[in-house]
């Protein structure tokens, strides 16, 4: 199945092309929205029927990269692709939430409809090929580029303060990429290649990866993103429409933690083992300092983008202790991480879509008017606080289990994170779904439609399934991750 | 020396023949017209022609080269002049006076901007970067009855007489002390030790040059020369008089002064890093696009710097590559302003911008590119542009500086994004006049040059660069 990735990364490129084209071709003051709209849905949905085409093929048992392709390029360059058990699932995450982003859209964007599918499918494009490429310059190229529909995306169809907050996202994110980008022109002045599974295996100079390494992790840590450079992540998050909101939670952020898995570890594992402790020690303020701001926010998005980061907490820990345990955990978390808050930004932009507001004074008692809303949130609420049975649990769980044997103080810390989230999570549920119903403007609130339910479906039982039958995500990382760790272990001598 | 030897300077003889011939015909003439603006474009690409595939070699005692470098320089040189014909006198047509002799000192800048890249001792070099000055103070001032054309002409016409002196005292100090204009006898001079009085005329002699590629602190003039002077003739005199100048600094650093890579390494790190860091910061005060984009290329100008300071071939690889990858994306954005108009006024500030994307979406679309290839983001051309420095600077072990300017491009980022968010985010403001056919075609034929075609073009580009840098390796 050679070609099968490149298929899938520029699969959404037809459907700009389609789009581009029902545009060209309309007859002037003929509305081509609905029919932008219906390519875009139908897009994403070939990409995704071809992902998990690609996933059923996909063999488990090797720890290599599969579906690899090699073409080169000009100065030393390669076009290089190909996914191994830690990046595949990214790409089927990717393609799963892309078309529900599309369906949640559906009513919400009404202006430059055409703009808005456009930089949706290519930001599909970017983010798969961040996933899929296996040559540094490549993987920076749509890492980078990753940036632009993103920036639009929040700058034209966002909220009140859209031009700051897309600024934020725009200069927070290139700042920690340039100096990426100085490492990675080191690393292939030094090695003599960009081709990511060759430095996988190269071996740096331990003085040399301490650079490196911080450089690397400027960049991750700015897209993860850690406690104290997170601040731009809760204003891109107020201010983006909720389907941008989605992909920025569901996929940007898990950029970092991948960059994190593919590169630090296993290019700079003495460095990685050097500087664990730092991130300990910023993963544990993450998880407490963040949960305690979510609990005092007033805007529901804000309170969800916090909790994002205490999540990513546990996510950078299990990482970064370097066992079987801590990595499954980590990207276990990410993808259902990526599920659940996706999942929660989509049920705030149901109440914003009816009352256009987010702030949680406004609501309260919505179980009386819409109770299978109130259930949907309530479980994905629960996903979130990490409720054993849903998807929540699992990674926590893992990630916990292995720092704790790195180390015991991070876990013991971590662990008041899971009760700091019960906390933030039900309060918000509490002041919004139960009580009285106070607001007037509340009376006539209707409860989910049929688009709504569709969209929540998948999510609901990816949730479930992944929660109560984890070993299908451990099945497909288990041989990478395995490789990682012990590559990992080796090198540092442990 | 014989007669034969003159094949060496053919593309020399092809444009001062031309321009002579053009002088006389316009003044039977008086205006120029298509088939006379033809005429000086067929000289233009038949001397980029005799340039490429000419006779190489050294004459008039090694004081004109021909050789790779010389004629990967000069194709684009005289290419992107024979850019500016069509875009400039289309442009003074329409304002009612295009004199004949736009398209004559054009060529005359070109002849100019050739021997510089060509020449091979210091009175090569200082004919070649006079006839290329003269030739563009004029076309700054082109149009006489503006006045802010003629102060700007005045201006460019001041501060280059100083630079020209102070490169006239520089090659006097560097005549005196190594005994010889010659690039190689000088480089003979140096490795023996000539001492503290060459390199005193050396830096006189940088200084000089960057007063040519306007890098800071020698910058003042640029600012001010781009807002006078008419749009296309920026558009020209932002890229290839900066491809002539840089090459022939590079020429003569390593020619002249290979061995003493460490004392102007220094000095060329230290210009680089103020260039950057002003353009970077000075363009943020910025409102009107002209001085924006002087600001812009400012920066630029440090970034190719900073791969010559880089040494050896790759250094002078990555500084062609950067500055032939950067001469498309200016082209094209001077293009973009020449195609713009509001209610019979040029559109020159970031806010006349507003919405544009809803009314010229190809224009803005190529604007976009522009403004995101200037910021140095994959996979547009200036992302290429900037991998091929910063992998020579960090290999050439200047990483602190390179990381320096990476920094300094992310505050340059912010002004690159104020102009892509007034175009896409903020309502429109009025309507445009319907874009001139060959100032649009231009820039988007450079936006798609900036992306993708240049993914295409570096596979060839790339090599021929290479080529071209061993000369001086």
């Amino acid at each position: 199945m050679t070609g099968i990735l490149s298929l899938i990364t520029y699969s959404p490129l037809l459907g700009v092309l389609a789009i581009l084209v029902v545009r060209g071709l309309a007859r002037p003051g003929v509305n081509t929205d609905a029919a932008v709209r219906w390519i875009a849905l139908a897009t994403t949905l070939a990409t995704f029927a071809l992902s998990v085409l690609m996933l059923s093929s996909f063999d488990n048992s090797a720890s290599g990269f599969q579906f690899m392709e090699d073409f080169a390029a000009f100065s030393g360059l390669h076009y290089r692709m190909g996914v191994d058990g830690i990046s595949v699932l990214f790409v089927v995450l990717t393609a799963f939430l892309m078309p529900l982003c599309i369906a949640a859209s559906w009513k919400t964007i009404e202006n430059r409809v055409g703009e808005y599918m456009i930089a949706f499918l290519v930001l599909e494009v970017l983010v798969i090929g961040v996933f899929t490429a296996l040559d540094l310059i490549l993987f920076y190229v749509f890492f980078e580029f990753s940036l632009v529909p993103m920036f639009l995306i929040i700058g034209i169809w966002g909220g009140q303060r859209r031009i700051y907050a897309a600024f934020k996202f725009f200069l927070y994110t290139l700042l920690g990429s340039v100096l990426m980008l100085a490492a990675v022109l080191g690393m292939i002045g030094i090695a003599g290649t960009s081709s990511i599974p060759e430095l996988m295996t190269y071996k740096f100079d331990p003085m040399l990866q301490t650079w490196l390494w911080l450089a690397f992790f400027a960049s991750f840590a700015v897209k993860m993103p850690m406690w104290p450079v997170h601040t731009w992540l809760p204003d891109a998050h107020v201010e983006a429409p909720t389907a941008g909101s989605v992909i920025l939670a569901g996929i940007l952020l898990k950029l970092g933690g991948y960059g994190f898995m593919r590169f630090s570890l296993p290019m700079f594992p003495q460095a990685s083992e050097l500087w664990a402790p730092l991130v300990f020690g910023l993963s544990a303020i993450a998880i407490i300092y963040t949960s305690l701001v979510a609990f005092r926010q007033t805007d529901i998005k804000k309170l969800i983008a916090y909790s994002s980061v205490a999540h990513m907490g546990f996510v950078t820990m299990g990482i970064f202790s370097g066992n079987v345990q801590g990595e499954q955990g980590a990207l276990f978390q990410m993808i259902s991480h990526g599920v659940i808050s996706g999942a929660l930004f989509l049920c705030v932009g149901v109440v914003y879509d009816r009352m256009h507001t987010r702030e949680i004074a406004f609501y309260g008692g919505l179980t009386q008017r819409m109770p299978w809303y109130a259930a949907v949130f309530l479980l994905f609420t629960m996903g979130n606080v990490g409720l054993p049975g849903t998807s929540g649990f699992v990674g926590e769980i893992l990630t916990l289990t292995g720092t704790y044997q790195v180390s015991t103080w991070t876990a013991l810390l971590a662990t008041t994170g899971v009760i700091l989230s019960a906390v933030y999570a039900l309060s918000l549920y509490r002041r919004v779904m139960f009580g009285e119903l106070s607001n007037p403007a509340l009376a006539g609130i209707k409860d989910l439609n049929w688009r709504e339910v569709a969209i929540f479906a998948p999510l609901i039982v990816s949730t479930l399934y992944l929660g109560v039958y984890p070993a299908s995500i451990f099945n497909i990382t288990e041989a990478s991750v395995q490789a990682l760790v012990s590559a990992y272990q080796a090198a540092i001598g442990g | 020396m014989t007669l034969s030897d003159l094949h060496v300077a053919a593309p020399e003889l092809i444009l001062a023949g031309s321009a002579l011939l053009l002088l006389m015909w316009g003044a039977f003439q008086g205006r120029s017209n298509f088939a006379y603006g033809a005429a000086a474009v067929l000289a233009l690409v038949a001397a980029a022609f005799a340039a490429a595939l000419g006779v190489q070699g050294r004459i008039f005692s090694g004081g004109l080269i021909a050789d790779d470098l010389s004629a990967f320089a000069k194709v684009f040189i005289y290419g992107f002049s024979a850019l500016a014909i069509p875009l400039g006198e289309r442009w003074l047509m329409r304002r009612g006076d295009c004199k004949f002799e736009f398209n004559v000192l054009i060529i005359l800048a070109a002849l100019g901007m050739g021997m510089m890249v060509s020449a091979g001792d210091l009175i090569a070099l200082y004919i070649g970067i006079e006839l290329q000055s003269l030739a563009l103070y004029v076309l700054a001032a082109f149009r006489r009855d503006d006045a802010k054309a003629s102060e700007a002409g005045l201006k460019y016409f001041v501060l280059g007489a100083l630079s020209s002196g102070l490169l006239l005292y520089g090659s006097s100090l560097i005549y005196g002390f190594a005994g010889s204009t010659q690039f190689p006898v000088i480089a003979e001079a140096v490795s023996q030790g000539a001492g503290g009085g060459v390199l005193f005329g050396l830096v006189f002699l940088i200084c000089g040059i960057a007063f040519k590629v306007s890098a800071a602190p020698f910058h003042m003039w640029t600012p001010d020369v781009y807002e006078g002077a008419p749009t296309p003739v920026v558009g020209f005199f932002a890229a290839a008089p900066k491809l002539a100048a840089m090459v022939l600094l590079a020429r003569v650093l390593s020619e002249g002064f290979g061995t003493a890579l460490e004392q102007w390494r220094q000095v060329i790190v230290a210009i680089a890093l103020i260039s950057i860091f002003v353009g970077a910061f000075a363009g943020l005060a910025q409102r009107n696009l002209k001085r924006l984009w002087a600001y812009s290329s400012i920066a630029n100008i440090g970034y190719a710097l900073l791969g010559l300071a880089a040494g050896g071939e790759l250094g002078v690889q990555s500084m062609l590559l950067f500055m032939v990858l950067y001469m498309v994306d200016v082209t094209g954005f001077f293009a973009c302003l020449c195609a713009l108009q509001r209610d019979g006024k040029p559109m020159e500030t970031i806010d006349d911008m507003a919405g544009l994307i809803k009314e010229r979406p190809a224009l803005a679309l190529a604007m976009t590119a522009f403004a995101l290839s200037a910021l140095g983001l994959p996979p547009f051309a200036g992302f290429w542009a900037k991998y091929y420095v910063f992998k020579a600077a960090i290999g050439g072990g200047l990483t602190v500086a390179a990381v320096l300017g990476l920094v300094g491009s992310v505050v340059a980022a912010f002004y690159y994004l104020r102009l892509i968010k007034v175009m896409w985010f903020d309502p429109a403001v009025g309507s445009t006049e319907r874009p001139p056919f060959e100032a649009r075609s231009i820039a988007v034929a450079a936006a798609l040059f900036s992306f993708p075609a240049v993914l295409v073009a570096l596979v060839w580009l790339d090599p021929l660069a290479k080529a071209a840098a061993a000369v001086l390796g």
